[in-house]
């Protein structure tokens, strides 16, 4: 079991590594630079220009670059951002609050609907309700975030006034909860809706695929009440499938919603990375990167060990 | 003299203000063919605007409320001597000031210098080679500590220090020395007479050298991004990375204004969330980017908007890039010109907003040549001159002369929908006199990069706002080639010994007047050479809230928060 941890571990910092350097050549190697938003200010001249590279250190080869970025990274300097020039931990997070708020509130929406509604189409296949279901998945999942984003501002917003068109707050008007609910609403269900589809399948699958398994006939045979049946005899057995659907979506509540956020003006983690990939904040987008490689590497190590201990069958060597 | 309507209304303006007699006013009017009565009237009605404007100020504007201005980028520098970039300007205009603004008419008002240095005062000596700016001594930084000219010799050498990125350094550079024989007195030296000085200081914000001075490293200051200190009618309140930033009034500003308890920019991405925003209320001013052209129609009808639509200092154009064969005879230039479809640009692409122009320069600016000739859309005089020039038809269609294909590629930010059918309607009509050309566009941050500084590119539309002064060296000198390594914004590689003359008499000119002869003659060679293809100069369309009063529209500063100080809320707004 240790020897299991300390191999997985050093294959996940070796392939950190890895994820790291080829990001950042890859970076470098898109063209254009943090000093092309200046390229078009009346008062910059090719030389200004040319001092502004330098001062980011982009003049430098690519390696000494990295290794400068990598020593500082493992010292606990992440750099400073080029947009702001404040440390990149600090840039990355002050984004994390509205992040979580956005993403907690949205996965848990989707994963309360979503398995109610996967349960009761693995208990009922094939019926309208059913159908239904998969219909309304299908088209959630086909739909594109940005359009409905701008839809539901659209009518809610612009047409019935019933919640704001963004942000995460009425500004100038000091915290108020209701207010951050009533901002909250739109883009989280907006966020929500995908992934209610994307777990009530998957909840539908696995359901009834242990639906139909010989110890759920059995306990029923015995007699036990059909409510008890479904949720501590096959939704539990399940649930491993869903774990690493957790897993694989428990970095994306640090990385936040790109599209969604930038719908709805959000001040998320997807908002950062898309502006700090727009303006080549390379510092910014090597953090971002960062914080997500390492989210997804160790949630991918959480989800392998949650699911031995709900698995019986699964055993670690 | 008076010879156009914005003349007219500019020496209006001086009378009110004292600066230029009535009789003198009224004689300049009359000699430029308005009617004594007329230009009486003129005056007179404007004088009762004036006084009713002034009423206003002394009945004191409404003070309080808060404005929310929507913009599309963040602003993420409030150093201003570090970030010159509309965005920034923008919450810098709010938390600093300059010597004097320079208002939409152009006209120097004084800020934190007392009085605008002229010849005639004493500021400027006659060669032009020394500057005496006398500076008020009630101004306070917002932690209380007076306002120097300690600060302003700081602000100065800290723009060219080499180890500070500065934004710029244009105008700066050319002081050899500088110093405060007093608290309220700087005097500089220049190394040649420079035109353009004044207005480089119009542009140029104080910071507090008893803040900077022991900061180890200016380009990485809390200073820059979280805790600016100005003089300015704002004080910097906090900054919500992503979403928004709070300014509050400054109750210690030496005046007049602030009216307005709180400035609040918010940054909203997305144009179209933008403009529902504006509809919603949920912001009260659209700033930088303004309405676009597709919603003005739709802007006009808003019950409670008030709609300004002034013309810019922003001119698009095709560049050509003189370093590319084809583009080096005049007659291609002459042809694709004739060729281009402005009026179907403008009306079908821009919903005719926008205005043709000829020259680089805005139409508000003093230099202004208002004499050059109309571009005329023609195609089969298009054809004509390539043919006259040897350019003939190939198998293909397109010409060529001499083995060189009239071919090449134009490139524009990719993403930027409404270019990108501009370019199509170029395509076509320059496909019909035979020329091909093919769109190449790339993401801003790769075209905006080495692919334009290094004159790597065919052409490129591009839209360019020229600073407040019309001296057009950086841009069309030919000492000013980056790829020669000139510095310099001359990416176009034009070279041309005739202008290069005249911006260098222009820029050691200090008789305006002169200047602008000097000027109106460059913008003639620019336009008969075609150095350039200017397509329209834009009119920014922008909405704010009905009752938000004095919201002026200024063509000669990045920012329309220009006046921010003076923006209030009428009764009832």
């Amino acid at each position: 079991m240790t020897n299991y941890l300390i191999r997985r571990v050093g294959q996940s910092a070796l392939l950190l590594v890895l994820v790291t350097a080829i990001a950042f050549g890859l970076m470098r190697l898109a063209p254009g630079g943090p000093e092309s938003v200046y390229a078009l200010s009346p008062t910059m001249r090719a030389e200004d220009l040319a001092r502004i590279r330098a001062s980011f250190g982009l003049d430098q080869p690519l390696h000494i670059q990295y290794v400068k970025w990598a020593t500082g990274m493992l010292t606990g300097d992440w750099g400073r951002s080029y947009r702001d020039s404040r440390p990149v931990r600090d840039v990355i997070l002050d984004r994390v609050p509205a992040t979580l708020e956005l993403t907690i509130t949205a996965l848990a929406f989707a994963i309360v609907v979503g398995v109610t509604i996967g349960v009761l189409g693995a208990l009922r296949p094939n019926s309208a309700s059913d159908y239904l279901a998969t219909i309304g998945a299908m088209v959630a999942l086909s739909i594109p975030t940005f359009w409905f984003g701008l839809m539901v501002i659209f009518i809610f917003a612009e047409k019935l006034d019933w919640i704001p068109s963004g942000g995460r707050e009425t500004l100038g008007a000091g915290f108020s909860l209701s207010d951050r609910l009533h901002h909250l609403v739109a883009p989280a269900l907006v966020l929500g809706l995908v992934l209610v589809a994307t777990w009530s399948r998957y909840t539908r699958a696995t359901m009834l695929e242990t639906i139909g398994q010989d110890y759920v006939r059995t306990a029923r045979a015995k007699g036990v009440a059909e409510r008890h049946v479904v949720w501590s005899h096959a939704f539990r057995n399940a649930l491993g499938p869903l774990l690493t659907l957790a897993g694989i979506q428990l970095p994306f509540l640090f990385g936040g919603a790109l599209v969604t956020e930038s719908v709805f003006t959000w001040p998320g983690m997807g908002r950062l990375f898309v502006d700090s990939l727009g303006y080549r904040d390379y510092p910014v987008l090597m953090g971002v990167l960062v914080v997500t490689a390492i989210l997804v590497i160790a949630s991918n190590l959480l989800a392998d060990f949650l699911v031995a201990f709900v698995d019986p069958r699964i055993r670690m060597r | 003299m008076i010879r156009h309507h914005d003349d007219l209304v500019r020496s209006v303006r001086e009378v009110r203000e004292g600066r230029l007699s009535r009789r003198a006013f009224l004689a300049s009017a009359v000699a430029a063919g308005f009617a004594l009565p007329m230009a009486e009237a003129f005056l007179s009605r404007s004088a009762a605007a004036a006084s009713a404007a002034s009423l206003a100020l002394q009945g004191e504007p409404q003070k309080g409320g808060q404005v929310i201005v929507g913009l599309s980028q963040e602003p993420t520098v409030f150093n201003p001597l570090k970030s010159t970039l509309e965005v920034d300007r923008g919450v810098q205009f709010g938390v600093f000031d300059s010597l004097w603004r320079i208002d939409q008419d152009a006209v120097l008002i004084p800020n934190l210098a007392t009085e605008i240095p002229s010849v005639e005062n004493g500021g400027i000596s006659e060669d032009g080679l020394t500057y005496t700016f006398k500076l008020r001594d009630d101004a306070k930084w917002h932690d209380g500590q007076p306002f120097t000219a300690a600060d302003v010799v700081f602000s100065h050498n800290t723009i060219v220090n080499p180890d500070f990125v500065a934004g710029t350094t244009i105008g700066h550079d050319q002081v050899t020395e500088i110093s405060a024989p007093d608290d309220r007195t700087v005097t500089m030296s220049l190394k040649e007479p420079y035109a353009p000085f004044l207005t480089v200081w119009a542009d140029t914000y104080i910071v507090p050298e008893h803040i900077l001075k022991d900061v180890e490293d200016l380009n990485t200051a809390e200073f820059n991004s979280t805790a600016p200190v100005g003089t300015g009618p704002f004080t910097f309140a906090e900054r919500v990375a992503g979403d928004h930033i709070t300014l509050q009034a400054n109750p210690n500003y030496h005046g007049p204004g602030p009216y307005l308890d709180t400035v609040i920019f918010k940054y909203v991405p997305d144009l179209t969330v933008l403009f529902t925003q504006f509809k919603t209320g949920e912001v009260d001013v659209t700033g930088i980017q303004g309405i676009t052209a597709d919603n003005v129609a739709e802007a006009k009808t808003l019950p409670d908007k008030v709609l300004h639509g002034d013309p810019t200092s922003f001119v698009e154009f095709i560049y050509m890039n003189f370093g590319k064969p084809v583009f080096q005879d005049k007659a291609v230039r002459e042809a694709l010109y004739a060729a281009m479809d402005k009026d179907n640009i403008i009306n079908t692409v821009y919903y005719g907003v926008h205005t043709p122009t000829e020259s680089y320069l805005s139409t508000k600016s003093w230099a202004y040549n208002p004499d050059l000739a109309k571009q005329v859309f023609d195609i089969e005089a298009a054809k004509k001159i390539l043919d006259d020039a040897g350019w003939a038809p190939g198998a293909d269609g397109i010409r060529e002369k001499d083995g060189v294909k009239l071919s090449f590629s134009n490139s524009t930010t990719a993403g930027n929908k409404v270019r990108e059918q501009a370019q199509q309607y170029l395509q076509q009509t320059w496909k019909e006199a035979g020329v091909d050309m093919q769109i190449n566009n790339m993401p801003a941050a790769v075209i905006w990069g080495d692919y334009y500084n290094k004159s790597e590119y065919d052409s490129v539309m591009i839209g360019f706002a020229h600073p407040p002064d019309p001296d057009g060296t950086s841009r069309f000198h030919s000492d000013y080639i980056p790829v020669n390594g000139g510095g310099g914004q001359n990416t176009m590689q034009y070279k041309n010994p005739d202008l290069d003359k005249l911006w260098d008499e222009g820029v050691v000119e200090l008789d305006q007047n002169k200047r602008a002869e000097i000027y109106k003659e460059a913008q003639q060679i620019l336009r008969d050479d075609l150095a350039y293809l200017p397509i329209f100069q834009y009119v920014m369309v922008e909405g704010t809230k009905a009752g938000l009063e004095n919201y002026k529209q200024n063509a000669f500063v990045v920012s329309n928060m220009w006046n921010v100080f003076e923006w209030y809320w009428s009764q009832g707004g």
